[in-house]
């Protein structure tokens, strides 16, 4: 019984909030307020930073490569904007996490195909599901509004209370919170005995299964919640823009997610919201330098990680804040991949 | 049924021309498990090489497709030797993050260098218009397609079944260690493959500009279709894929006459049900590492 208290214990001592979290919480809150002008683009970085939470969930903590995570993201979208252009749900947040179901009926549904197979296989079906949606919309365009998207959504005010303004200070906030109460349940749900049941599998899904974890079943659920996580992303993009066209779907957005998340660093929950941060100032810096092309540096970018190495990129990034920790407080840096983590 | 058999010489002429773009992917994932999702820029440069070499400098079309194959086989020769071979350990996650770069890369390059709008390639005078064949039209441009593809077909199943580096080349599919014991340079018969595959890419771009349409994103437009060949077709033989492309091509041809409305709906539908119903492809043999 000691090994399982031992074990035990370290996962509640891991789980426990540290200052360097708070810290980070704090900064986030303080931009909020030190920029007012740059409401929008902090909305994206928001959204953005949420659906790369979603794909981390998977991918840093699960092991499934995806190649069509924008399939969920445009269904939350889409479903979002429906219910918004029709009136059958006017209120933003009710239907914000009716998006998220719709959307998380769909990985349920769709877990079983990804769950079977290697990786190669998964990566054809997560693209095929998603080229297989993109098409359907184009095909359905009488209600999705095909190239030209869904026009004249109109959103009711937050609650009843809050509308959304010009500036874009009320889609800021909404999605900040949205973002903070999904990442506060996303940690509860990693550094619980099922999070950590999905680390196990992410290792070694032989001796997973040796030791009597339910693969199939452990990946069936957190690809749901996944799935989840990026309707909601969805649904936010929509309600924040009024807009949902076609380009949901699209691969690139899938691909500049995984890009996200592999700047921040997959399996500790904050890759993606660093990621986000990163990624958004990359894309805004290209698009001064080359309006038009700024794409290449983009695919330069990713094709540089690859080859440096995300564990050597990570270290780097991290030796400075190693150093500043390690002269004041004598010890390492807390936000590290664990080495072995890495997928 | 003169349009179904229409319909059937198109199919095979569209199934053969993605035979021939995606068989060079077939062996780098079947040979080294090497997710390549930038097959398709290889393709495009001997596209746009063979497009500027007929439209710009006036060659005529038939010497312009050999300097395709040339073009697109040392770019893929330069890449695999500086950076490809790098990646080949290491885990899938990483090569998809890194051909997508290099697609992206490319899609910007070439929209960059040569515009964003679909390319034409001037075709000689004998290959435009129909041939009458007992009252069924055939395209005289899609004749010659299945004529060279048919050609290169049997030719690399020659390569591979009787010649010495079509041994090695097996050897070294079936056990990469084993064959490297034997004194085979794998690495050295995967960059030359990998180059070979190249080329026939960059002829199957050239060849594909007028069917299948040239420009800045054909790489991600048809990356689907070459990843459908191989992983349907399967990794260990020639005749997967083959048959995997004659079957898509026909598929597609049809589909789009049938149910146009359906779009590619239909070929993505078949794509899951055949993963799902054999993870290892319809014709493979081996099982998926």
């Amino acid at each position: 019984m000691t090994a399982v208290s031992e074990v035990s214990s370290r996962a509640i001592a891991r789980a426990r909030w540290r200052p360097a979290e708070i810290a980070f919480w704090i900064l986030v809150a303080c931009c909020a307020f030190l920029f007012p002008s740059r409401y929008l683009i902090m909305t994206d970085i928001v959204r953005l930073a949420l659906f790369a939470l979603s794909l981390d969930l998977i991918l840093g903590y699960a092991g499934i490569v995806s190649l069509g995570h924008a399939a969920f993201f445009g269904v939350g979208a889409y479903s979002a904007g429906l219910m918004a252009l029709h009136g059958i749900i006017t209120e933003p947040v009710i239907a914000l996490v009716v998006a998220g179901l719709v959307a998380m009926v769909l990985g349920f549904l769709t877990s079983f195909l990804v769950i079977r197979g290697v990786d190669l296989t998964r990566l054809m079906v997560t693209l095929g599901i998603a080229l297989l949606l993109e098409a359907l919309a184009e095909r359905f365009s009488n209600i999705t509004g095909g190239s030209d998207g869904l026009q004249g959504i109109e959103m009711a005010p937050i609650l009843g209370l809050f509308a959304f303004d010009m500036y874009g200070k009320t889609g800021f906030f909404y999605s900040l919170i949205v973002l903070f109460l999904l990442f506060l349940l996303a940690r509860r749900i990693v550094h619980s005995p099922f999070g950590l049941s999905l680390r196990a599998i992410r290792n070694n899904p032989l001796r997973a299964s040796a030791i009597g974890v339910p693969v199939d079943r452990r990946l069936i659920a957190v690809y749901t919640v996944a799935a989840f996580y990026a309707g909601i992303a969805g649904a936010l993009f929509t309600q924040t823009t009024a807009l949902a066209s076609l380009d949901v779907f699209s691969f690139e957005r899938s691909a500049d997610l995984m890009l996200v998340l592999v700047i921040g660093g997959t399996g500790y929950l904050y890759g993606g919201l660093i990621g986000a941060v990163v990624f958004k100032m990359l894309q805004e810096v290209f698009s001064t330098i080359t309006p038009q092309y700024w794409q290449f540096w983009i695919g330069l970018v990713l094709v540089v990680i690859v080859l440096v190495g995300r564990d050597r990129m990570h270290r780097w990034a991290l030796w400075l804040p190693n150093l500043v920790i390690r002269q004041v407080a004598g010890r390492k840096a807390v936000v590290a991949v664990p080495k072995s983590d890495a997928p | 049924m003169t349009t179904l058999f229409t319909i059937l010489f198109d199919g095979v002429a569209y199934g053969m021309l993605l035979f021939v773009l995606a068989c060079g992917l077939a062996v780098t994932l079947g040979l080294m498990n090497f997710v390549n999702l930038a097959h398709g820029a290889f393709a495009m440069t001997g596209g746009y090489v063979c497009a500027v070499l007929v439209n710009q400098s006036g060659w005529p079309f038939f010497a312009a497709l050999p300097l395709a194959f040339v073009a697109s086989a040392l770019i893929g020769a330069v890449l695999e030797r500086a950076l490809y071979r790098h990646l080949y350990a290491r885990s899938h996650l990483d090569q998809v993050l890194f051909s997508v770069g290099l697609v992206f890369m490319s899609v910007a390059a070439v929209d960059y260098i040569m515009g964003s709008s679909r390319i034409f390639i001037k075709l000689p005078a004998a290959l435009e218009g129909q041939l009458d064949f007992f009252g069924v039209g055939i395209g005289r441009y899609r004749l010659m397609i299945i004529v060279i593809c048919g050609l290169l077909t049997l030719a690399l199943q020659l390569i591979l079944a009787r010649t010495r580096f079509g041994s090695r080349l097996r050897a070294a599919v079936d056990d990469p260690r084993a064959a490297s014991g034997l004194g085979i340079n794998v690495p050295q018969v995967f960059a030359l493959t990998f180059a070979f595959g190249c080329g026939l890419a960059g002829l199957g771009g050239a060849l594909s500009a007028e069917i299948l349409g040239l420009d800045p994103y054909f790489p991600l437009k048809f990356m689907i279709y070459f990843l459908i060949v191989v992983t349907v077709g399967g990794s260990s033989s020639i005749t997967g894929p083959f048959l995997a492309s004659l079957l898509l091509g026909i598929g597609d041809v049809a589909g789009k006459y049938y149910v146009p409305k359906m779009g590619p709906f239909v070929i993505y539908t078949l794509m899951i049900v055949l993963l799902i119903w054999r993870p290892n492809g319809l014709f493979g043999r081996t099982v998926a590492r």
